[in-house]
């Protein structure tokens, strides 16, 4: 880039060299820096494969934007160096009057990356089935396996319960998962909205009453995570939290089956209503008739059981 | 008017809307509630803590919401003086609480059957008993793991700490029997439920709450005395012992 005096008669620095030369050694050093230094440590870590992959995006994305904040300030700063107004130069610059290379140059550039991002973006998207976001309840993108531990998400103010339907359908308030297995979560509500975002698993997903949010994540690290409500569902929204654990595949079948035996044995299993992929709150099925929104008494409507149009499916490994 | 002024003016100004911003927000989030202490009240390592939740309250503004109330440690809970209409109350850490609900609301089933199960107590269990009406028992003291909230409308509320994972359905009186009507109750049919767990070894604010979405009038009944601290949610703080 270059910028004429009013002289003319003065040889012109090579200001656009002299910028490259100060800035390629300091992308250089911001991108090593980023990538083997800040990647590691970079949220949300590397407890699932969606976490491991939003990982690896947030550090590509700091390689790519570094070097183009860098440009900027080292621009900004040699400017304000050598171009400041000097003790009585009263003169105007020459005006620029276009220049090709330098517009052939930014406009090919921010093609390049902006293009580049919108393809890097769509791949990180597709490959890992959705990276861990909520897809609706048909997703498009699914991992590549037919062996699922289906997991259902139910948000109702103010906590989240998880029934697993391959085992019995049982309940529980706590979120067990086993590694190296590839899970799908069936997020749903009884209630208002809420959203399940088990950070450390880089999943999140709104829970929607009579909806079925679907995310996949592969946990592979044991420990235990937090999963909160990320949709602001009333007074006691920010104490919405519980705590998930990563276990062996043997521990989590130990543990899912004495969950299962215990709650045929207290006969809560009964006491539920048969899994669905989401629940209507107006019916009581052992009942046996709709209850809707009660009123004159001091409960308001409200209950769950499938829908009718939820009817299950043999052939669809996510249906109950 | 001087620049001075003007930006004192302006300073002062935000300044009250801030104070009285936060005002309104604390005033709405605990109000004048009282906390009923029982710290004081521990010996031996525990704690009787009672409580009632019943169809109407007695407040000015908002007498139709379902409430619970908390009694004044070692008090009378057939004397209407007993009772506090709040939801906040202090406990020691590491002690066992055993804890006294009288029920006197009728049955709603819970939105979700699974809070019919008992968790978090010392060994998961609840002792429940129905009365016609204070020293009448129908029958003799239950002592299970689950109260079905859908197939034997037994359930009128629950009682939970969720960081505590502390999940109890409390029991509703006999359905055919005509509900206290004058709160705080102390006549009428009612469900006396027992149950003990043990406070953390740790200072700290739990919020407890109904999981029965128990606000008549309100979408989906969540809202009115589910949201609102001194009605069906509030906090229990563990405090030194």
């Amino acid at each position: 880039m270059s910028h004429s005096t009013t002289t003319g008669s003065a040889p012109e620095a090579r200001h656009g060299l002299r910028i490259f030369l100060i800035w390629l050694p300091l992308a250089i050093i911001a991108d090593v820096l980023i990538w083997f230094v800040w990647y590691p440590h970079l949220p949300p870590g590397r407890m699932s494969d969606q976490a491991q992959g939003q990982q690896f995006d947030i550090a590509v994305m700091a390689v790519l934007a570094a070097p183009v904040l860098l440009f900027v300030w080292v621009y900004a700063t040699y400017a304000l160096v050598t171009w400041r107004r000097k003790a009585g130069d009263d003169e105007d610059a020459t005006p620029i009057r276009g220049n090709t290379r330098v517009q052939a140059t930014w406009i090919t550039a921010t093609a390049v990356i902006v293009l580049g991002l919108f393809v890097f973006g769509t791949v990180q998207l597709i490959v890992p089935a959705g990276a861990g976001a909520g897809e609706g309840p048909s997703p498009i993108w699914k991992p590549d396996t037919n062996r699922i531990l289906q997991v259902q998400v139910i948000g109702q103010q103010w906590a989240f319960t998880y029934r697993y339907p391959q085992f019995g359908g049982m309940e529980s308030t706590m979120l067990e998962l086993p590694v190296g297995e590839q899970i799908q979560f069936n997020v749903t509500s009884l209630d208002v909205i809420h959203s399940f975002w088990p950070y450390l698993l880089g999943v999140k997903a709104d829970a929607n009453p009579g909806v079925n949010n679907v995310a996949f994540a592969k946990a592979q690290q044991l420990g235990r995570f937090v999963v909160r409500c990320n949709e602001l569902c009333g007074i006691w929204h920010g104490a919405m939290f519980n705590y998930g654990r990563v276990v062996t595949p043997t521990t989590f079948v130990a543990w899912a089956r004495s969950v299962e035996a215990r709650e045929a044995r207290l006969h809560i299993l009964t006491a539920l209503p048969p899994y669905a992929l989401t629940y209507d709150p107006t019916v009581i099925p052992q009942l046996g008739q709709d209850i809707v929104k009660v009123a004159g008494i001091t409960g308001a409507g409200g209950y769950y059981y499938p829908s009718e149009s939820q009817s299950g499916d043999p052939g669809d490994p996510e249906s109950p | 008017m001087s620049v001075p002024v003007r930006v004192v003016t302006l300073l002062v100004a935000f300044l009250l809307v801030v104070v009285g911003a936060v005002y309104i927000v604390a005033h709405y989030v605990v109000g004048d509630l009282p906390t009923v202490d029982y710290s004081g009240a521990a010996h031996n390592g525990a704690v009787n803590v009672v409580l009632q939740e019943d169809p109407q309250n007695d407040s000015s503004s908002k007498p139709d919401w379902v409430s619970y109330y908390v009694m004044k440690p070692g008090a009378d809970p057939t004397s209407q003086s007993s009772w506090v209409h709040t939801t906040l109350f202090s406990v020691p850490a590491n002690t066992t609480v055993h804890m006294t609900i009288r029920g006197y609301d009728g049955c709603t089933p819970p939105r979700n059957s699974f809070w019919s199960e008992v968790q978090g107590t010392v060994g998961n269990v609840i002792a429940f008993q129905q009365f016609k009406d204070t020293n009448k028992p129908m029958g003799p003291v239950h002592i299970t793991n689950t109260l079905n909230g859908w197939t034997h409308c037994a359930v009128g509320h629950t009682f939970a700490i969720p960081g505590l994972h502390v999940f109890v359905p409390v029991g509703s009186p006999d359905a055919s029997a005509s509900l206290c009507g004058d709160s705080p109750c102390v006549a009428g049919p009612f469900t006396l439920e027992k149950f003990t767990f043990r406070t953390p070894d740790h200072t700290g604010v739990f919020r407890w709450q109904c999981f029965v979405p128990c606000g008549g009038g309100f979408l989906d009944g969540n809202g009115g005395p589910m949201q609102t601290i001194g009605y069906m949610t509030g906090n229990m703080n563990v405090v030194g012992s």
